[in-house]
């Protein structure tokens, strides 16, 4: 029973994380592709994660202390991913947009007249 | 005085983390690890007591703490969960309608802008692009624009977020 909720796990994450390249390829412009890219990776490596910290937990379980390293390192790596994986998109988004590249079929652009404002 | 205690606790509890799994002196841990630890948390806390912790303690209160935990597991998760579905049927289908919207959540302090933005960001079908410091604005690009969102400007924060500006606020405010 245990296992198999590791597999199911790490099959939702690879879903998730195959998803992430399809929607790279599928994707117009800039902005789209980091939606496919940065998120579907984040949601994904959180089950792939799980899933070995599970792993882990049963090798501290059965092992000494000296299993208890794959555990605790996987969640901070863990967290590590959702502090810097937003923060990257953000950073190339707004990057993208200073250097002129314009969201591809945009219905609305409210950011356009921000810049205006400021000339 | 109290950043530096403050920093230095946090460094210690960062430094136990990584080095667990060293010995079984204390539970598991090896009291040269600990030792040195001590030492690294001490220099490091008296160097960026001041980066680390700004004018203000109201993090401190552990009940922030757990209406945070709470906020992470409970309706974050289901954001991001419903958010990732539906990011994966456009990937498939291919049906997309992209925009930049402007919000407004009315949130004052630096660490809750900072928090709505990653919130924003991780759930998908939104991004946050950039921010009206001025006003603490966010523009958002959303991959999926509702028509009845857009008839107000600035466009409602509930439909770009849900409910989080009124969480993030319990917390970091």
């Amino acid at each position: 029973m245990f296992d198999e909720i590791i597999y199911i796990l790490l099959g939702i994450g690879v879903f998730f994380n195959i998803l992430a390249g399809v929607g790279l390829l599928r994707f117009p412009d800039v902005y789209t592709r980091l939606h496919a890219g940065t998120k579907c990776t984040t949601f994904g490596s959180i089950f792939i994660c799980g899933s070995v910290i599970l792993v882990a937990l049963k090798m501290w379980y059965q092992g000494g202390a000296e299993e208890s390293v794959l555990a605790l390192h996987t969640a901070i790596a863990l967290i590590a991913i959702l502090i810097t994986n937003p923060t990257g998109a953000h950073a190339i988004a707004r990057a993208a947009y200073r250097s002129g590249v314009k969201p591809a079929a945009a219905v609305v652009d409210d950011l356009k007249n921000k810049g205006r404002r400021k000339k | 005085m109290i950043s530096f205690i403050i920093t230095t606790v946090i460094c210690f509890i960062t430094y136990l983390l990584l080095t667990t799994g060293s010995g079984t002196d204390v539970w598991i841990w090896s009291y040269e690890e600990i030792l040195i630890g001590i030492i690294l948390s001490l220099i490091t806390g008296f160097i960026a007591r001041n980066v680390f912790v700004k004018n203000n303690l109201r993090m401190l209160n552990p009940i922030r703490w757990l209406i945070f935990l709470v906020y992470v597991i409970g309706p974050f998760f289901v954001g991001m969960a419903k958010a990732n579905i539906d990011v994966a049927y456009r990937v498939i289908t291919g049906k997309i309608k992209p925009g930049i919207v402007r919000i407004s959540p009315n949130l004052k302090t630096d660490l809750g802008i900072t928090m709505l933005a990653n919130s924003i960001t991780l759930t998908p079908g939104t991004l946050s692009v950039d921010i009206d410091e001025d006003e603490n604005d966010l523009y958002v690009h959303w991959i999926n624009i509702k028509e009845e969102a857009l008839k107000k400007k600035p466009v409602d924060y509930k439909y770009v977020c849900n409910g989080f500006p009124k969480w993030i606020r319990r917390i970091a405010e």
